[in-house]
C-alpha cells in the first residue's frame, strides 16, 4: 500500500479537476420504488437531455443526471447530492439554495449526502467545487421542481402559471388568494421529472439565500449527538487494528504471530500485504498487535536536510515553452533592475482531529462500508479493485466527518476494515491511531521554487521565469500582468506519500510569488502595495487590496527593529485574496507572533455570509501553521515527529487579532471559500518579518525555532 | 477482569475491562457514548475531555481504576431536562465550530474553566483551554462563545 503515491495521487497534484460524469443505470419505475409517491426531479445536461427525448425505452434515466431532488406527500424536501460535510458548512448552504429557489422554509430540506447508493455518481469534496458547480445544480433541479408544481396548481385551478407566486412551500394566486401546498399538490402523483439547464434566481433577488443562517444540524454537535464515522456501531461490531511497519517502503521479512495467537479471542489475519487482528475490544486487538513480533527491512531513503536537493535532482524538465523562454531571457537582458531567488516549502501534514476511519460489514456479497473521505465513489472503485466485485455489491456511506482538508482523498482505512471484516465475518470498526496519521496518511507536497524576474526603473514587471518543482502547478501562474512569462510545474519524486491539501500548490506558488514580488519592491524602493498594484489589471484583485489595506491601515504605522507590516494577494478557484499581517518579536526568545490579520475576499455572490467568515476566519489560523511552524520531520523512512507533542499546531495562543472583510459582488457567479482564503497569511507574515528586521525568510516554515540571530537590515 | 463500577452522568455503570484500560476507549468502546472523541491519545489536543468531579480531564490518559467512585460528566450528560448547558447554547449561537469534532472537548474544558472563574479574561481562555484544539481555527468564536456563557450564568446565579 505505500508505493502507490505516485500513479494514484497524481491527478490530485497536477489539479483538481471534476471529470466527466459517470454513468448511472437506474430505470424510472426503481427510481420511484426508492422515493415512494411525490414528485422527482433529475437534472442532466441539455445533450443527455435531447438524446433522451429520441431514446426509444423512456422508462431508463439519461445515465449522467447529477443530481435530483424529491418532494413528498407532505411537502417535505429531500435533496441528494455526493458531496461531503467535513466542516466546511455545504449542509447547510447547499440546502439554503434549495430554499431559495423552492421558497420552501430551510426545515423543510433534507440533505442526503455522500452515500452511494442514494446519490448520483460524483468527483468528490475538493477544489472549492461545491459552491460553484454542485450548487447552481441542485438549484436548477428545484427551479424545475417549483415551475412543475406552479404547472400543476395553473391547471388545477385553470389559470396561466404566469399569475401564479411560491411562498412558504404553497403556490399561491395573488387574484383569488388561494393557496396550495406542495404537498396537496404531489399528493398521490408518481412523477419523475428529466431536466436540462434553466435559469437561476440572480444573487441580487434572493430572499432567503444571501444571509446567515445557522448551521442546520447544530445542536448535534454541541451534545456529542452526531455520529461521525469513528461513532458508527454494528451489531456484533469487532475492532481491528493492522500492523504497521517500522519505515516507508519496507519489505516484511519474518512475522511470527505465535504469541498474538495465543490471546483469547483475537483473530489474525494476513491478506495480500495487509497483516492484521480482530478482537472484541479495542484494547485486546492493541494487545495482539504488540505481540505480534515482525522483521522488517527498510531502506535507505533521503532525510529533510537532502529533501530540496533530491526533489531538484529527480525533477523532469516539465513542458518546456522554447519561445516563451527565450522571449523571457532577452527581456531579462534588458531589464533595467533584476532578482533572482529561490524559495523552499517543506512537507506538512494535515492533522485533521478525526483521524481515518472505518466501519465495514459484510452481508455474504454485499459490503457496507462507512467511512471518513472526501471522495466516496472513490473510495467504492478502490474497494471494488480491492475485492473484485460488482459495483451494486458495494455501498459507502460517509456520514459527516471530522474534517479533512485535502487530507482524505484515500481509502486506506476503508479497504483495510473492509479486508479484515471479511476474515472477520463479523463488521470490524477501524480507527487510525495520531501516530498511523501521521506516518501512514499523505502530507502536502514539499517544493523548491526557482524566481527570476526584471522591471523597468519605475516598477513595471517585463520578464517572470517561475519553476516549481515538485509542489504542485495549482495558482502557478501570475495575476500579474508581465509581457513575458515562462512558468512551469517540474515533477519530481516524492521521498513521502504526497498528494492533496487545502489550496494543493496555490500556497506554496503564493508564498514565492508574493514573497519576491516584496523583495522587487524593496530592490526598487517602492511601496509594497504600490508596487502592486502598478502591475496590477485584475479590477477585483486590486479591490481586495485596497479593501485589506485600507481596514489595516497599511502606510500608517513605521515599522520598528520588534514590529513589521506585510502585505501579500492571490487569484485562485474563482476568489481574490488579500491579506495584510502585522508582527511582533520577542525580544528575549525571538519568538514571533502573529498580533493582526485583515483579510479581505471575495468570492462573488455571497450564499451564506457568516459560514464564509467562520471559513476565512479559520483558513488563516490553519495557514499560521504551515507558514510560521509546521514540517514534517524524516529520516530513513521515519517520521520523527509523529504526535501532537512534537508536531505542532496552531492553538487558541497563536491566534492573532483577525479581520474579515467579505466583498460581496452579487453580479458574480459564486466562488468556494473553503480554499482561497489561505494563500495570503505565510508571505505576508514573511512581508512582515522583513519589514521589521530586515531578513528575508525564504522557507516555509518560517521559523520553526524562533528567529534567527543575525537580523541586521540587508537592504 | 474484575467489574468496576463507574458514575457516568450521575448513573452507577458496571463494566468488564482492565483496570488500566483509559477512560476514553471505555466510554467509546464499552458503555457506547462516543460524544467523546480521539483525537491523539497523548493528551495533547483535548478531544476526550471529561469532567471528574467537575474537573476537565484527558480522558485518553486517565486510566478507570483512578476514576472509581468519582463523578464522570460527559458531553452527553451536560444538558439538563432536555435543556442545553448555556455553554453549549453559546457554541451554538456563535456557531464556534466547523467540523465539530473538537466541540465535546471545548465545551467541557470551557465547562471546568466557568467553574473556576465566573468571568474570565480572554486571556484567562486562552491559557485555560489552549491544550484544546481546533484544527478548523474557530478559536476567536470559542473565545466568544464562552465569554457569552460565563455573561449568561452570572445573570442566571443573579435572578
Amino acid at each position: 500500500m505505500n508505493n502507490r503515491k505516485d500513479d494514484q495521487l497524481a491527478p490530485e497534484i497536477v489539479q483538481h479537476d471534476v471529470e466527466a460524469l459517470h454513468a448511472f443505470h437506474v430505470d424510472r419505475r426503481d427510481f420511484m420504488k426508492l422515493f415512494g409517491g411525490g414528485l422527482v426531479v433529475c437534472l442532466c445536461t441539455n445533450e443527455a437531455l435531447s438524446q433522451e427525448s429520441r431514446r426509444r425505452n423512456t422508462q431508463d434515466l439519461p445515465d449522467d443526471i447529477a443530481s435530483w431532488l424529491h418532494i413528498d406527500e407532505d411537502g417535505r424536501v429531500t435533496v441528494y447530492t455526493g458531496k461531503v460535510e467535513l466542516g466546511q458548512n455545504i449542509r447547510t448552504s447547499l440546502a439554503l439554495q434549495v430554499a431559495e429557489e423552492l421558497q420552501v422554509p430551510i426545515e423543510a430540506i433534507t440533505m442526503v449526502m455522500a452515500d452511494t447508493a442514494l446519490v448520483p455518481w460524483d468527483a468528490g469534496t475538493f477544489g472549492s467545487r461545491t459552491t460553484p458547480t454542485m450548487a447552481p445544480q441542485l438549484r436548477k433541479a428545484a427551479v424545475a421542481a417549483r415551475e412543475t408544481l406552479l404547472a400543476m396548481a395553473a391547471q388545477r385551478w385553470s389559470v396561466q402559471p404566469a399569475v401564479l407566486a411560491v411562498a412558504s412551500g404553497k403556490v399561491t394566486n395573488p387574484r383569488t388568494q388561494d393557496a396550495i401546498s406542495y404537498g396537496e399538490l404531489t399528493r398521490g402523483q408518481k412523477m419523475v421529472k428529466v431536466i436540462g439547464e434553466n435559469d437561476l434566481t440572480p444573487a441580487a433577488q434572493w430572499k432567503v439565500a444571501g444571509k446567515s443562517i445557522p448551521k442546520v444540524n447544530g445542536t448535534d454537535f454541541v451534545t456529542g449527538k452526531h455520529l461521525y464515522p469513528s461513532d458508527i456501531e454494528r451489531p456484533g461490531l469487532l475492532h481491528g487494528k493492522v500492523l504497521r511497519p517500522t519505515g516507508i517502503n519496507a519489505k516484511l521479512e519474518s512475522l511470527d504471530t505465535r504469541d498474538a495467537e495465543k490471546i483469547p479471542g483475537v483473530k489474525i489475519v494476513r491478506d495480500g500485504d495487509i497483516v492484521g487482528v480482530v478482537a472484541p475490544q479495542p484494547w485486546t486487538a492493541e494487545r495482539a498487535i504488540e505481540a505480534l513480533h515482525a522483521r522488517w527491512d527498510v531502506p535507505q531513503q533521503p532525510a529533510n536536510k537532502d529533501l530540496f536537493e533530491y526533489l531538484r535532482k529527480n525533477a523532469d524538465a516539465g513542458d518546456e515553452d522554447k519561445a516563451a523562454a527565450s522571449a523571457v531571457e532577452k527581456a531579462l537582458a534588458s531589464a533595467d533592475t533584476k532578482l533572482q531567488q529561490t524559495y523552499t516549502v517543506q512537507y506538512i501534514a494535515h492533522v485533521p482531529l478525526e483521524p481515518r476511519a472505518a466501519v465495514a460489514e459484510w452481508n455474504g456479497d454485499q459490503l457496507t462500508v462507512w467511512t471518513g473521505s472526501q471522495r466516496p465513489f472513490s473510495i467504492r472503485e478502490e474497494l471494488l479493485g480491492a475485492f473484485h466485485i460488482s459495483p451494486d455489491k458495494v455501498r459507502v456511506i460517509i456520514p459527516d466527518t471530522g474534517s479533512a482538508y485535502g487530507g482524505k482523498h484515500t481509502g486506506d482505512a476503508a479497504v483495510e476494515a473492509a479486508r479484515l471484516a471479511k476474515a472477520a465475518g463479523k463488521p470490524v470498526r477501524l480507527v487510525w491511531t495520531r501516530e498511523e496519521e501521521f506516518t501512514w496518511a499523505y502530507v502536502r507536497p514539499a517544493g523548491v521554487i526557482d524566481v527570476r524576474s526584471g522591471a523597468t526603473k519605475d516598477g513595471k514587471i517585463m520578464a517572470w521565469d517561475f519553476h516549481n518543482y515538485n509542489s504542485g502547478p495549482a495558482a502557478i501562474s501570475t495575476p500579474y500582468t508581465v509581457a513575458h512569462q515562462n512558468i512551469q510545474f517540474h515533477r519530481s519524486r516524492s521521498p513521502l506519500r504526497q498528494g492533496s491539501y487545502r489550496a494543493l500548490a496555490a500556497t506554496a506558488n503564493a508564498f514565492a510569488r508574493e514573497s519576491h514580488m516584496d523583495e522587487f519592491a524593496h530592490a526598487l524602493g517602492i511601496d509594497p502595495l504600490q508596487f502592486r498594484l502598478k502591475n496590477l489589471d485584475d479590477p477585483r484583485l486590486r479591490a481586495v487590496f485596497e479593501a485589506a489595506a485600507e481596514k489595516f491601515g497599511w502606510g500608517k504605522q513605521k515599522p520598528t527593529p520588534l514590529r513589521g507590516f506585510g502585505i501579500a494577494g492571490a487569484i485562485e478557484k474563482g476568489g481574490r485574496v488579500a491579506t495584510c499581517a502585522e508582527i511582533e518579536i520577542d525580544p528575549a526568545t525571538r519568538a514571533v507572533r502573529i498580533r493582526r490579520v485583515v483579510e479581505a475576499f471575495d468570492c462573488g455572490a455571497i450564499v451564506n455570509p457568516d459560514g464564509v467568515r467562520n471559513q476565512i476566519a479559520g483558513a488563516v489560523v490553519q495557514a499560521i501553521g504551515g507558514a510560521l511552524f509546521e514540517a514534517v520531520r524524516f529520516e530513513n523512512g521515519r517520521i520523527l515527529n509523529a504526535d501532537l507533542s512534537t508536531y505542532r499546531v496552531p492553538r487558541f495562543s497563536d491566534m492573532p487579532e483577525i479581520e474579515v472583510v467579505v466583498l460581496d459582488l452579487k453580479d458574480k457567479p459564486s466562488a468556494g471559500a473553503g480554499e482561497t482564503p489561505i494563500l495570503g497569511l505565510a508571505p505576508a507574515v514573511a512581508n512582515a518579518i522583513f519589514s521589521a528586521t530586515g531578513l528575508r525568510l525564504r522557507a516555509l516554515p518560517l521559523v520553526p525555532d524562533g528567529l534567527p540571530k543575525a537580523t541586521q537590515k540587508t537592504s | 477482569m474484575s467489574a468496576l463500577v463507574l458514575i457516568i452522568n450521575g448513573e452507577e455503570r458496571r463494566i468488564d475491562v482492565p483496570p488500566d484500560e483509559n477512560l476514553l476507549s471505555v466510554l467509546r468502546n464499552e458503555l457506547k457514548l462516543t460524544g467523546t472523541k480521539y483525537g491523539c491519545g497523548e493528551g495533547q489536543c483535548g478531544a476526550c475531555t471529561v469532567l471528574i468531579d467537575g474537573k476537565p480531564v484527558r480522558s485518553c490518559t486517565t486510566a478507570v481504576s483512578g476514576v472509581i467512585g468519582k463523578k464522570i460528566t460527559t458531553i452527553e450528560g451536560l444538558a439538563q431536562n432536555g435543556r442545553l448547558h448555556p455553554v453549549q447554547e453559546a457554541f451554538l449561537r456563535q456557531e464556534a465550530f466547523q467540523c465539530g469534532y473538537c466541540t465535546p472537548g471545548m465545551i467541557l474544558s470551557a465547562v471546568g474553566l466557568l467553574s473556576e472563574n465566573a468571568d474570565p479574561s480572554e486571556a484567562d481562555i486562552i491559557r485555560y483551554m489552549n491544550m484544546n484544539i481546533c484544527r478548523c481555527g474557530s478559536y476567536a468564536r470559542i473565545v466568544t462563545a464562552v465569554r457569552s456563557a460565563a455573561q449568561a450564568m452570572r445573570k442566571g446565579v443573579r435572578s
